[in-house]
Order: structure tokens, then sequence, then C-alpha cells
């Protein structure tokens, strides 16, 4: 099949396209603004709504409003810009709308830089804004997921209700690769729950206020069977040379690219090394981790934040295994400082 | 038997939750008969304000949505985006409009979007308790300026009206009161002319209604409707501020 040398940003707004998504609302902010340049390019030739809104918090709103319309929409952004966007995620998730909300993440706190990191995996995977929910997260590791898992994201958003975010680093949304452009998306789920109008049928009501004490914990039972039901179905991690690995990196996204170079170099020196690529943050794929710390000695979170993901790691291995930590913000690590910290690992368990 | 009134079938037969002398309820019922008499009520979406108003989806027999706080505007641009033949509406009072969804209202104006707005400004914030709004007048006590608010220390009110009919995209703007039976008459067909803007596609329309809060005025309804003519009318003067006939775009 034909590949095609596409930007990360560009191949995700162009797997939105092929699932279908004619509507985005979104906020410049690097270093995701190629994905609105794409849609205000590509939108006008092919009937689609493109609109550059006056602020997050109008973006997400905007969201909001075309997915109770119905329709397959998304908004992208980055740390700063998706804090904003919390108010209008927390609602989203409480009203079932399905949408597909992108993290093309950079550090923080604050207005931090412009490097890639992906020090929102709390945010991202504790619900972010108020209340007891959850949005489910997708991390692509390449330019061809980032097409791939734009796919994804809208089924899983229909199949289920919800919101699903992609989050990738920076660097996925910059870099090139080559793709293969994905078929179109052809069948749409049908949405009866939404407010287009009560011609022929009785009003429909999308709303998140619950003032009976009772009603509202109904609604929270409701939501937490659905979360319970796609921690099911749907954790995705990919393993690598698990089998009869020592030492089990866990990283996701370009992370997980780094650490497969240092693994390769370490096993070269007789380090038994394997890697855990989660693809799922929400869910987090524990049943997977659990599965390998049967026969891992010790686990390695590789991370670009101070160490987040560790926690949902810890959580998964329940004390059965130690569980260490390597990350820096700001800069990404390299292959190289990879590999001596998982030969100091390996030196420090006896490992070689 | 002849029939001379009825409720209009864009209104549910859900009892009303406002307090007694409260003119939403007078709101309500203009809206749903110009929904009925325009024949609006089955393409009609309509989104709800946080405040008072936060429970109209249960009042309104249409299609409904509840908006996050000062938020609809962002929300109604989402659907008319995508369903450009419906009617889309915003009921929003005026802490949730003129204060904490400024952005949101000022650039739906710009933008021209094919939306319309029922303002309702009753000078406070009337679910949370009577705190003090953008639109509470000069020296007017409330639970957050007890001693009368001042310019010095909380500036000046908003006059919603004339501010966003200076926007090339407003098409239709309006102040409208609901204080007597002929200023209700006037207030109903302003609000028809509201959405006929819509439906001919000629931009933003908005129809600012001066309306009462007995309860956190601390007055009977009747005191209310006197208040509001003496205080409010002067200060936010009636009448229509923008009325664009002929350009139509989009």
């Amino acid at each position: 099949m034909d590949k095609v040398l596409m930007k990360g940003n560009e191949a995700l707004a162009e797997g939105a396209v092929r699932a279908g998504c004619r509507a985005y609302f979104g906020y410049p902010i690097t270093p995701s603004s190629e994905i609105a340049e794409y849609m205000a390019r590509k939108y006008p030739k092919i009937g689609g709504t493109f609109l550059q809104a006056e602020s997050e918090l109008a973006a997400i709103n905007m969201v909001y409003g075309a997915a109770a319309a119905g329709a397959r929409v998304m908004t992208a952004s980055s740390g700063p810009g998706i804090s904003l966007k919390q108010e209008g995620i927390s609602f989203l998730a409480e009203a079932e709308l399905p949408c597909v909300i992108v993290n093309i993440s950079r550090g923080g706190p604050g207005l931090g830089g412009i490097q890639p990191a992906q020090s929102d995996y709390f945010q991202a995977t504790r619900g972010g804004g108020h209340g007891d929910y959850h949005i489910m997260v997708l991390a692509p590791a390449g330019v061809q997921e980032m097409m791939d898992l734009a796919i994804e994201a809208f089924e899983l958003a229909d199949k289920y209700r919800i919101p699903v975010m992609i989050m990738a680093e920076g660097t996925l949304g910059q870099m090139m690769e080559p793709v293969v452009l994905r078929e179109q998306v052809a069948e749409f789920y049908n949405k009866p729950w939404a407010t287009t109008g009560c011609k022929n049928r009785k009003p429909n009501i999308i709303n998140t206020l619950h003032l009976s004490p009772d009603v509202l914990e109904q609604r929270n039972v409701h939501l937490q069977n659905k979360y319970i039901n796609i921690k099911l179905r749907e954790k995705r991690a990919e393993t690598y040379m698990t089998e009869d690995a020592d030492i089990v990196v866990v990283a996701f996204g370009i992370m997980a690219r780094v650490a497969r170079k240092s693994i390769m170099e370490v096993r070269k020196q007789g380090v038994k090394v394997g890697l855990i690529r989660p693809i799922t943050l929400w869910p987090f794929p524990d049943d997977v981790v659990e599965k390998v710390s049967d026969t891992a000695k010790i686990f390695l979170s590789l991370e670009i934040s101070m160490g987040q993901m560790v926690e949902d790691i810890k959580l998964a291995v329940n004390g059965r295994r130690p569980v260490d930590f390597y990350g820096r913000i700001g800069i990404t690590p390299n292959p190289e400082e990879v590999s001596k910290r998982l030969l100091m690992l390996a030196a420090e368990e006896g490992l070689r | 038997m002849k029939i001379v009134a009825q409720k209009p079938e864009s209104l549910t037969d859900a009892q009303f939750h406002y307090c007694p002398g409260c003119t939403h309820g007078i709101i309500h019922r203009l809206i749903a008969e110009c929904l009925d008499e325009m024949n609006l009520r089955e393409s009609a979406i309509g989104i709800c304000p946080v405040g008072c108003a936060v429970l109209a989806y249960n009042y309104f027999n249409c299609d409904m949505l509840e908006a996050a706080h000062g938020r609809a505007p962002a929300v109604a641009t989402g659907v008319k985006r995508m369903l450009p033949d419906r009617c889309v509406f915003t009921y929003q009072g005026d802490g949730d409009l003129a204060s904490i969804g400024m952005g949101e209202i000022v650039h739906a104006s710009a933008r021209g979007e094919k939306i319309t707005v029922i303002f309702v400004n009753n000078t406070l914030y009337g679910m949370t308790g009577g705190q003090m709004a953008p639109t509470t007048l000069l020296g007017q006590v409330t639970t957050t300026s007890p001693y009368g608010r001042t310019a010095e220390q909380a500036g000046y009110p908003i006059k919603i009206a004339e501010l966003l009919a200076q926007n090339e995209g407003s098409a239709y703007i309006s102040r409208m009161a609901v204080n007597s039976p002929a200023n209700i008459r006037k207030t109903k067909k302003s609000i028809k002319k509201a959405f006929q803007t819509q439906i001919d596609r000629k931009g933003f329309s908005l129809v600012e209604i001066l309306s009462t809060c007995p309860t956190n005025w601390g007055l009977s309804p009747i005191d209310a409707l006197k208040w509001l003519e003496e205080n409010m009318i002067p200060y936010y003067p009636l009448g229509e501020f923008k009325v664009k006939e002929d350009m139509q775009y989009g």
C-alpha cells in the first residue's frame, strides 16, 4: 500500500476526517496548532465545520453542542489549554456526549514550556475536572498510530458515549513518518438521544443537573458501571520481549520507542529487559502488568514526568515486585541514559 | 365551548419552581407562545443557563440542553453549526451572560451566530441568594454589596444591549420589560422579531428583558414591578438597538 510522509498532527487530523468527523472547534496553542490548521484547510473543501473559538472554554462547549446535535466532533490543545477545557470535559462525561479531545502534550506546571512531556498523565487518567468520572485515554507511539487511534477514538466515543482523549507528546505531533492512509469509515452509530428537534418524537433533554440525591447517586452508579464495562473490554497494551525479562520497562508514547532502543542495547550486554507499552492509559492495562509480574523481577516506569504512571504500575503490581522510576521533565530521556539506568538497576539487583 | 386562553403547546405540564411574583414565568410563556405561533416547536433546540432558569428544560416542550455557567452561546454555536435549519435559542440570566459568560456572548454576537438569546436581567444573582451582578444598579443593596453598590468599589452596571448592538454580527438587539401588560405585549413582539431574524439568517439576535426578583429585592411583587419601572428603566432604556434589515450572509 502506498505510504505518505506526514507530520503527526496532520496524520491525526486526517484520521479524524476519515473517521467521519466533520466538526472541529479549537484555539491555537503550541505544539498542537497544526491540527486546527489542517482542518481549516480541509473542511471548506469537504463540507465540514471548522471554527476557531474565542477561548478553550468556548471551544469545548461548542464541542458539547455539536456532540449533543449528534455529530462526530473534535478539539485539540495542549497542557494549559486542556486545563481550561476541564469544566467542559466534566460536563461532557456526565452528559455522556461522545467526542474526541486531543492533548499534544507539553511540560507544566503553569505555562511550563513547549517541550514534549507526559506530565498531564494524572489529569488525563483521573478525570481532570470535578466529580467522579473518567474519560478514555489513548496514547499513540508513532505517526501511523496518530491516524489509526484517531479513527479508533471516534468509534470508542460513540460505542460507549464517552469523551475519548488522545494524548501524544509534542514530539509525535511535530515529527514526520510514512503513513498508510486508512479507509474512510462508512458506518455510523444511531444517536436517538441527540437534541436535533423533536419532530415525530418526544423532546430529548441533555442535562447534567441532578438535584435529587437519589438521582445523583443513580447517575454516578450508572457511570461507574459503564467504566467497569470499559475496563473489562478495552484495556490495551503492547508487549515486547517480556517473556524472559528480569527487568520490565513500562513506557508509553514516544518513551516506549526510546525504551525499545535501550532494551536492544542492554540485551547485548546480557541483561534481560522487556517492555510493556500501555496504549490505553485509561483504562490502564493493569492485567498485562499483573501477568508479567509473575515472571519479572523488577519494573521500571519510564516517563517524561516526575513520576505519575508509576502509581498505576504499583497498583497493578500490588507489592509483589519492586517498581523503580526514571523520568525527566523538559528533557526527553535519551536511549543512552535509559540504558545506563537499566544497567545500574541490573547491577543493584544482581541481574548480570 | 370556545377556548379563549390555554397553555401553549411549547410549554410542558410541569409546575414552575419560580418564586411568587417572579417574571420568569411570564417570559417562559411568551417564548412558548412565539414558538407555537411561528410553528417552531419541533425544530427548536433550547439551551438553559446556570441560575434560576437552570431547570427550564423541564418547562419547554422541545429539545433542550443544559449548559455550564455562561457557556450557553458556545453550546448553541455547536448545535446551530451542525443543524443550521433548526431554531436554536439560549435563555440566560445576568450573572450567567453578563459576568462569567461575557466572552461567549460577545463572540457569538461578533461572529453573527444565527442564534436567538433571551437575556433576563433582574440586576442580581437570584438562585444563589441575591448577590451583586454586573447589572446591579449603583446604590443597590445585595448580599455582596450590603452597603449599596459603589462605582469606586465595583464599577458600573453593564448595558448589554447597547454593548452588543455595536457588533457588526448582531442583526437584532432590543431591550424590553415585563412590568406592564403593554410592555409584555411589546416583549412578545420583540421575541418574534428575534426568532424571525434567525430564520432569515441575518445574524445574531438578542432580547434583553428587564425582570423582577421580589424575593431577593425584598419587595412585594407589585412593589417590585414599580421598582423596575422607577429604577431599572431610567438606566436601562427600552427599545430596539439594532435592526439589520438588509444584510444576509452565510
